[in-house]
């Protein structure tokens, strides 16, 4: 596996355990029973689909996903931002990272790596489902001003969170206009946080075998 | 609203209710029933269908006790026990 697929891979991974980790955060206290299951369960699949990418860079993917230093995750500023309680940028930013991990998944399927390729095909049919969740929740929200002030505020990020030659064909699946993307590399202010919270049973006893 | 649930376990097998959820429109009920009734693999397709549009049957007054049309109404094992004392004759062994 070259470099280039590796730190792709990488990318993903974090991306998709972090926004697990962010998801997860409604379990119990979503607006409705119905969306409380449905959101906690798609959360539960984004860290299955990080646990699976860490394992096709790794041995030990727990190493990989709770060992790391924060400054080595090369995750999204999008996927730290923290929105508990607010609903209207949380499914602003499901449905931006849906339509970007789309297009990311669609380049991993063409890899000439077969376990790549693979992996990335069985995750994109689960995927499907997150989409049409994000989907329904656009058509629902879309004239709500507070939903279309959340998508404008996240979509540099999101166009930050795909590569380069993907940004334009981001931006027209999304109907919006090109901006200064929020790139990958930097961190957001929620995140320490974050990976204090994720980390810290890890941390409590080094080394253990659970 | 409320939306009734039913689901086939096996390709082949009748669809059972299944239970029911609260969705807002159609798409939400069909990715409610998805993620409630069959992300665990136990369905292998669902129906899902608005409670109002389910119509209900449940007056079955029997004034009249009529109960010989009743399914349950009228044991023919019982009158055959009857008719079979009355003609003297044992009911046949069951390995004969």
């Amino acid at each position: 596996m070259n470099e280039r697929v590796r730190q792709l891979l990488l990318q993903t991974a974090d991306d998709e355990l972090v926004l697990g980790w962010r998801d997860s955060e409604w379990t119990g206290i979503a607006p409705v029973l119905e969306e409380d299951v449905a959101f906690s369960s798609i959360a539960q699949n984004e860290i299955g689909h990080a646990r699976a990418l860490y394992q096709l860079l790794s041995e030990d993917a727990d190493a990989l996903a709770f060992d790391r230093a924060p400054a080595e995750y090369r995750c999204s500023p999008l996927v730290e931002l923290r929105f508990v309680p607010d609903w209207a940028r949380t499914i602003a930013r499901r449905v931006l990272y849906e339509a970007a991990d789309e297009l990311r998944l669609a380049a991993l399927k063409e890899s000439a790596d077969a376990a790549v390729a693979g992996l990335a095909a069985k995750i994109d049919r689960e995927e499907a489902y997150h989409r049409m969740h994000a989907e329904m929740w656009r058509e629902r929200l879309r004239d709500e001003p507070r939903y279309r002030d959340a998508v404008e505020e996240l979509w540099p990020y999101a166009r930050g969170l795909v590569d380069e030659e993907q940004r334009a064909e981001l931006a027209s699946r999304l109907e919006l206009e090109e901006v200064e993307p929020v790139e990958r590399g930097t961190h957001a202010g929620d995140w320490p946080a974050l990976w204090d919270e994720m980390t810290v049973v890890r941390r409590s006893v080094p080394g253990a075998a659970w | 609203m409320i939306y009734e649930v039913f689901r086939r376990e096996r390709k082949g097998v009748a669809f059972e209710h299944a239970g029911s959820l609260a969705a807002p429109d159609e798409a939400f009920a069909r990715a409610y029933a998805h993620e409630q009734y069959g992300r665990r693999g136990e369905s292998v397709a669902l129906w899902v269908v608005p409670r109002r549009s389910i119509l209900e049957v449940e007056d079955f007054v029997d004034e009249l006790n009529r109960n010989y049309h009743r399914v349950d109404g009228y044991s023919l094992k019982a009158k055959l026990k009857e008719a079979r004392e009355r003609a003297g004759t044992a009911a046949p062994a069951a390995d004969s």
